[in-house]
């Protein structure tokens, strides 16, 4: 019979509860009575928020189906011009966060923009003002969310379409239907289930995000948190609107958790690819060529050369030791961060791998919630229970030994790791989690049984067979928190300032050319990612 | 159901041509079987009939109509012909019954739910059909691989290695109550495998195919008793080639004597042949004069397998009762049992070389 509890479970347990307590705490609050302040949220903003939250997901959902899944199909069913680059260039808008895009998109679009200014030479009408769509709405933000967000649709639907045994579709066509009613009737089905869960995760990045509908002034929950944050100061009423935030995230956790379940069941495992895919020519093959290369073009080509003219622009004045400042807070602070998270992601799987014991494997689960938990929330909720510790220990402190010990934990980079490291767990726990498991317990064994000890399986199994697993892991979360625009504007020590932050400000001040220079900087930083992934996807498929 | 005639078709693939010349016709109502190595065409030459894959020159028709030549390719959902996959291919969103009711949806809703009942009845899956597939077995996913592809009642059915994922010991049974399925329904069907068990079980005629050529098309019976080429007599059963020489009168003389044999005009007096022999041309008989020395041995449960030496050094397999334990070394009596020698012209690789059962250890 196993030990149950051993100091390695017990440690194991304690880092996932401690890393959730602010959550805990946070959800504690939907038991304190509601005051003034939610009464009038009630009477006049939150109505709002929750409709503009529900068409924003109805809008993005419908937009990131209409980008990813069509283009996901002709790429895993088809040859055609441009194909081996559309396969991964698809993927580059991931690069773009979504408050960055809003912001070129803004600048293109503005009456001094490129566009329309284009347009009135064109009709040569220099006063007369054009009707032109509004970007800055909610019909704009949609349109941004879906530019960026598509990929998470397209990936999860051409590894489906791809997946699926191609003698499926054949079998459909053997006994007598014709293409469409293949795709619409097989295709798309068995599809379904993982373009769900492609799409929750795009609805819960939609939630998540604060930049851009911020800058575009459509009100959801996350300004709705951050402004009686920032402007009340009321702990309670912020803690129960993130709370009714997360009802929402709940349910599409639940829809992805069901989907991924489904999902399973819905990929053959015998399945064998012996297919070459045909060849598409003609008008089908510029169909084809036209939807994949619009989401490329709009969700990152155009933005993208948005942002190195403003670049270019501003690059001799901005060059300077203030914006050095900037690149070496953000990458010091991201660099601190994926260290830590990586280190509590190894502890808990090596936790979870050996111990073989329930509790451990729950906390792992709990540890990990924190991806679909939005940016904004996180920060409100590790800054409750941190504040609450600085001002009591502070108290006790003056009162007991007559010196203030000010902010210990909150108001420093404190806080913002250990929020960045909950938010971003889940990311380090999935990559390395998936360079683990090709560890096979046997292979320990085996090793054992031919005289290895500890130390040497560690340095001659472990350590070769995780280190790519590991540098991904570092990698994404390095950059998860190089875009990260909510938890630092709120967490961020007095004065300290990052890129993310700094294109937040110039961008909020109309002052979109310099915001250019630190967002052009996330972005090229962003591609990184996007290329690891597009290369694992490759080795998968060779 | 329609007989099904292929002539001599070719199919290429990125350049290589896969099948050149090849021909075969099945009449209404009988089950063939494409057997042979991995890689020797079997499955493209199904797949061109199934419309899966254009072929280049030559024709293949079903009953009456061209279904594919150089000109025309039907579209494959036009065809009428049903296919079984490797994978079996269900529909994993769908039910069991509406796995079958996929291709009958033009049926009135009577007509489908009777067909779907008969259907399961035959295959012996009555009661599960709101069962989703993820929930059957192997066999039994198969059966409904099977009932879905009947459902339309085809011109003619094609099985892709139907039976190939599952367990060893299910193939051979499954395999003749799929044929019994196919004998009750009428259907002209055409399976391919690698597997001559299955081959020898569900089917009327087999062919065997080796580098895209159809190298013989006949019965089980044949094909090991007489087949043309020295490839069937390799990949179908067990035997050795040994050395000899026509000896005139339609008769070749060997190590082991002068021996009756088929030969065709093409063989002169003297000429140097290879003979076929099998393990049971050669019977173990303790009471026999002639004796031969055991050289290696396999128990196979139900019979013994020596490999002997013949006087010259050639080897020849032998069956013999399973009690029969016989030390390496000893010698043993033998005798002839050899209707007919099939004869091949000289083989390069002679003796046991690539025929024996396990390689001995040294």
């Amino acid at each position: 019979m196993k030990k149950h509890f051993n100091l390695w479970s017990i440690l194991t347990i304690a880092t996932a509860l401690l890393l959730t307590v602010p959550l805990w705490v946070l959800v504690s609050f939907v038991f304190e009575p509601t005051n003034e302040n939610w009464t009038h949220l009630a009477d006049t903003l939150l109505p709002e928020y929750i409709i503009n939250s529900l068409w924003l997901m109805l809008g993005v959902s419908i937009g990131t189906l209409l980008l990813g899944i069509p283009s996901a199909w002709f790429i895993s069913q088809y040859h055609f011009v441009g194909k081996r680059v559309f396969h991964w260039a698809l993927l580059l808008p991931m690069a773009m966060p979504a408050y960055i895009i809003a912001y070129t998109y803004t600048g293109l679009l503005e009456f001094e923009g490129p566009v329309q200014s284009a347009l009135r030479t064109l009709f040569e009408t220099q006063t007369v003002n054009l009707w032109f769509p509004e970007i800055r709405s909610l019909g704009g933000a949609i349109v941004m969310f879906s530019l960026v967000l598509y990929p998470y649709v397209y990936l999860l639907a051409r590894s489906a379409f791809a997946n699926q045994s191609h003698s499926v579709m054949q079998a459909s066509r053997t006994l007598g239907a014709g293409p469409y009613k293949t795709f619409f009737k097989v295709a798309l089905p068995i599809a379904r289930p993982a373009i769900i869960a492609g799409l929750t995760l795009a609805l819960m990045e939609t939630l998540a995000d604060f930049g851009t509908v911020q800058h575009f002034g459509v009100a959801t929950f996350t300004t709705g948190i951050y402004r009686t944050w920032t402007g009340f100061g009321d702990t309670t009423t912020t803690a129960q609107l993130s709370i009714l935030l997360l009802v929402f995230v709940t349910v599409l956790m639940m829809v992805e958790f069901w989907s991924r379940k489904q999902a399973k069941y819905f990929t053959n495992p015998n399945q064998q690819s012996n297919l070459t895919l045909p060849t598409l020519t003609g008008g089908r093959a510029v169909g084809a060529f036209t939807l994949c290369l619009i989401p490329i073009l709009f969700g990152f080509i155009l933005p993208a050369l948005q942002l190195l003219d403003w670049s270019i622009n501003v690059a001799s004045t901005s060059l300077n030791s203030e914006f050095f400042t900037l690149v070496w807070n953000s990458f010091s602070l991201a660099f601190i961060t994926a260290l830590v998270t990586v280190s509590i992601a190894l502890l808990l799987l090596y936790a979870k791998r050996s111990q073989n014991n329930k509790m451990v494997d729950h906390s792992v689960r709990v540890a990990s919630l924190g991806y679909a938990i939005p940016g904004t929330v996180i920060a409100v909720a590790v800054m409750i229970p941190f504040a609450w510790f600085d001002n009591t220990l502070d108290a006790w402190s003056r009162e007991t030994l007559g010196i203030s010990t000010g902010l210990l934990l909150s108001g420093t980079l404190f806080a913002l790791i250990f929020a960045y490291s909950f938010r971003f767990l889940s990311v380090a726990l999935q990559s390395i989690g998936s360079g683990l498991s090709q560890i096979k317990p046997s292979m320990d064994e085996s090793a054992k049984t031919l005289g290895a000890s500890h130390w040497t399986i560690l340095k001659r199994i472990h350590i070769p067979l995780l280190s790519s697993s590991l540098v991904t892991a570092f990698i994404l979360v390095f950059v998860e928190v190089l875009k990260e625009l909510p938890t630092t504007l709120i967490l961020r020590p007095f004065n300290f300032n990052t890129l993310s932050v700094r294109a937040y400000e110039m961008a909020a001040d109309e002052r979109l050319a310099d915001a250019g220079l630190p967002a052009l900087l996330i972005v090229i930083t962003g591609l990184i990612p996007v290329i690891i992934l597009s290369k694992l996807i490759g080795k998968r498929h060779a | 159901m329609r007989e099904l005639q292929i002539n001599q078709i070719k199919t290429t693939y990125q350049n290589t041509t896969i099948l050149e010349n090849l021909s075969l016709h099945l009449k209404a109502g009988e089950i063939g079987c494409l057997l042979g190595p991995s890689g020797c065409g079997k499955t493209t030459l199904l797949r061109s009939i199934a419309g899966l894959q254009p072929i280049a020159q030559g024709e293949i028709r079903l009953g009456e109509q061209v279904v594919s030549s150089s000109q025309t390719h039907m579209a494959i959902e036009s065809r009428k012909v049903g296919m079984v996959f490797q994978d079996y291919a269900l529909f994993p969103h769908m039910t069991i019954a509406d796995n079958i009711r996929f291709g009958i949806e033009h049926f009135t809703k009577k007509e489908q739910q009777e067909r779907i009942t008969s259907l399961l009845e035959l295959v012996d899956l009555s009661g599960k059909e709101k069962r989703y597939p993820h929930e059957l077995s192997g066999g039994q996913q198969q059966r409904v691989a099977l009932a879905r592809a009947l459902a339309g009642k085809p011109q003619i059915l094609l099985m892709d290695e139907p039976f190939s994922g599952l367990d060893v010991e299910l193939r051979e049974s499954l395999a003749r109550q799929v044929r019994c399925i196919l004998k009750a329904e009428g259907i002209t069907a055409l399976m391919v495998t690698h597997n001559q068990n299955e081959a020898f079980a569900i089917a009327d005629s087999v062919g065997v195919m080796k580098e895209g050529d159809l190298l013989q098309w006949d019965t089980s019976y044949n094909l090991y008793h007489k087949p043309n080429h020295p490839f069937i007599a390799d990949f179908i059963g067990q035997g050795v080639l040994i050395k000899g020489s026509v000896c005139g009168c339609r008769q070749v003389h060997t190590e082991l004597g002068v021996l009756n044999a088929h030969l065709t005009d093409d063989y002169v007096t003297g000429e140097a042949v290879s003979v076929l022999v099998r393990p049971d041309d050669i019977i173990h008989n303790d009471d026999s004069q002639w004796e031969l020395e055991v050289v290696n041995r396999v128990f196979r449960g139900s019979h013994f397998l020596f490999t002997l030496k013949l006087a010259n050094g050639e080897q020849v397999l032998c069956m013999s009762q399973s009690h029969h334990n016989h030390e390496i070394g000893s010698k043993i009596g033998v005798k002839l049992e050899m209707d007919h020698a099939v004869v091949f012209p000289l083989q390069k690789k002679h003796h046991a070389e690539n025929l024996t059962p396990l390689p001995s250890c040294p």
